[in-house]
């Protein structure tokens, strides 16, 4: 059971114009096996809380508290993080040309497990990862991101997901430029992984949609750096219908 | 031993081919003041295959294929007393690869060295260089690919720390075929290597692949010249580099000269430079001379920057660590050029290099 515990989170980032805080103050409390969905318009500050837990280096942290069980987050390193036991799923994944996902893979697990992986189970492992996500054997032989499609790019996250095996995993837009088929496949491989690894999952969307497939316990709405409503899935319903206007408006 | 004594084509570091060269490193192979070694350091690995010969002739046996204005060239031409001569008869194709191995020599005198490749027409092969340990060496190599054959030429400059390698690689490429080229530069103090190519018939093409890695006080020269005299010839040029640490520095000039003659030239030449520390300097000239508009591309690019922080950020975010992830980075950089290769063990010796290097560097 782990507890990823934010707390009067603020966050700026640097501008030609000075500091500009983004997050203004969030308090988000996820626990193993639970379900957040964070929704709110775009330039909300949504993605800055992802990436600000997961250390990119362009966040500042001005002020308040991560922590995983009890221990201080926003000390550690990217690395450790990943070690401690978070994931992002990132809205835009990056190339790494050269480097074969089956390297990249291979490289993560040992980082994270502390030794390699047995080679005949490493394969097994990945070769099923990849055939539930609906994925060609020659994509492990491809370059990380190198000339993915924006579905490939999503299925490849997920399946780093399903393979590290984290305690919180925050998925960043993974729904943005999917398909409905790719949207399913991609949905049905959050749900194993969450329920194989009891994993506290934090679903970050602009739209309703993802949430058909992947069920949130709670849904918080983000708006002007903070969450500003907080409810269960019917919340997701009353954003369907209304939208964002109430809060950007207010 | 003999001193040689013209100096009539010393270079005085103003001139364009030599402005970016040390030359008080060049060991005096340049100006005539290096002591010339009675050695030859080429030796053929393995058996030779049929339709193989390898032999040393004399010099007046085996005059030289090409005209060359560089200084060092000039007074290999004049101090060499033999060639050595690899020939592979029409038709051939040798399906291994044929292995030349440098052996090291001293650093108190500098081998002057001629070679000639003879690629027969239509033959195939693929020749591997592997040069390692400490030397001096001045070398001239002039390669002839016959119509319509088809060689890969691997030049592996894996030096010890003292050699000084001042080298040309001169390929005459005649109608119809193709020649590639690999040079890996991880080695050595300095090293200053002239791949130049001049097509002789039309159709002919040739990819120039390159990587170099230069560490602290390292200096890597590799200065291309394409010379496009004929129709309808096809070249790329792709180099990649990284430098690490102090006074580490590169050199890359691609030059490519599209005469009246060539109408449907087709070239692109690119050097990407990766600067993994501060205080390492990369030059890169490409330059492109057109005197023909009738021609299908000409084009060229060039880059120099630091690691991509979004790069280190993604590897990081998997819980690998920063050098691990430096490592992986500059590990693919290289493996695009490092793959053309197509031979395993020699593949992953030169990563493990360039690992080696890397970690060395502390970059």
């Amino acid at each position: 059971m782990s507890t990823l515990e934010i707390r009067g989170l603020k966050v700026s980032v640097d501008t030609e114009n000075g500091a500009v805080e983004i997050l203004k103050g969030v308090d988000l409390t996820i626990k193993s096996g639970e379900t957040h969905a964070i929704m709110g318009p775009n330039g909300s500050g949504k993605s800055t809380l992802a990436y600000s837990i997961a250390g990119h280096p362009k966040y500042n942290i001005t002020g308040g508290t991560v922590t995983l069980d009890g221990v201080d987050v926003l000390e550690m390193t990217v690395d450790e993080r990943a070690k401690a036991g978070l994931f992002l799923a990132m809205q835009y994944p990056v190339e790494v040309p050269g480097v074969s996902v089956s390297n990249f893979l291979r490289t993560a697990v040992t980082a994270l497990r502390g030794e390699a992986p047995k080679l005949r189970t490493w394969v097994g492992e990945v070769k099923d990862a990849m055939e539930a996500l609906n994925m060609d054997p020659s994509f492990a032989q491809r370059n990380v991101n190198e000339g993915f499609s924006g579905g490939e790019k999503k299925r490849h996250e997920i399946m780093q997901l399903e393979l590290l095996k984290p305690k919180i995993a925050i998925l960043d837009e993974t729904d943005s430029g999917l398909d409905v088929d790719a949207l399913r496949i991609v949905s049905e491989g959050v749900n194993r992984a969450k329920e194989t690894n009891n994993i506290g999952v934090v679903l970050i969307t602009h739209y309703t949609r993802i949430l058909r497939y992947i069920q949130p316990d709670f849904v918080h709405v983000f708006a002007n750096g903070k969450i500003v409503e907080e409810g269960g899935p019917e919340l997701a319903d009353k954003l369907e219908a209304n939208g964002y206007a109430e809060y950007v408006s207010a | 031993m003999t001193t040689l004594t013209t100096n009539y084509l010393t270079p005085t570091g103003r001139e364009e081919a030599w402005r970016f060269t040390p030359l008080k490193r060049l060991g005096g192979m340049h100006d005539g003041s290096a002591i010339v070694a009675d050695r030859h350091s080429l030796t053929l690995a393995g058996a030779k295959a049929t339709g193989v010969s390898f032999e040393l002739k004399s010099s007046s046996d085996a005059p030289a294929l090409s005209e060359s204005d560089d200084a060092i060239v000039g007074r290999i031409r004049e101090a060499a007393r033999d060639v050595a001569v690899l020939t592979i008869s029409a038709n051939t194709e040798v399906a291994e690869p044929i292995i030349f191995k440098r052996a090291p020599g001293d650093v108190q005198s500098a081998e002057f060295a001629r070679v000639q490749i003879n690629v027969e027409s239509h033959a195939r092969a693929t020749i591997i260089v592997e040069n390692t340990g400490d030397t001096h060496l001045a070398e001239d190599v002039e390669i002839y690919v016959g119509p319509g054959a088809n060689l890969t030429l691997v030049s592996l400059q894996e030096w010890g720390a003292s050699t000084v390698h001042a080298g040309r690689q001169h390929a005459i490429v005649d109608r119809d075929a193709n020649f590639k080229s690999i040079v890996v530069t991880i080695g050595g103090s300095l090293v200053r290597l002239l791949p130049t190519v001049e097509f002789a018939g039309p159709g002919a093409s040739c990819e120039l692949f390159g990587v170099y890695f230069a560490t602290s006080g390292q200096f890597f020269e590799h200065r291309m010249f394409v010379d496009h005299k004929v129709p309808n010839a096809k070249s790329r040029v792709n180099y990649k580099g990284a430098l690490a640490g102090d006074q580490a520095h590169t050199v890359w000039i691609g030059d490519v000269f599209i005469r009246a003659a060539a109408e449907g030239t087709d070239t692109y030449e690119l050097n990407r430079n990766l600067l993994l520390s501060d205080g390492a300097r990369a030059d890169s000239v490409p330059n492109l001379e057109i005197e023909t508009g009738e021609i299908v591309g000409a084009g060229h690019a060039s880059t120099t920057g630091r690691f991509d922080d979004e790069q280190l950020f993604y590897l990081m975010s998997r819980g690998i660590n920063l050098s691990d992830a430096r490592r992986l980075v500059v590990r693919g950089f290289f493996n695009e050029i490092i793959s053309e290769i197509g031979h395993e063990e020699i593949q992953v010796r030169l990563m493990d290099r360039i690992d080696n290097e890397l970690a060395k560097a502390g970059a």
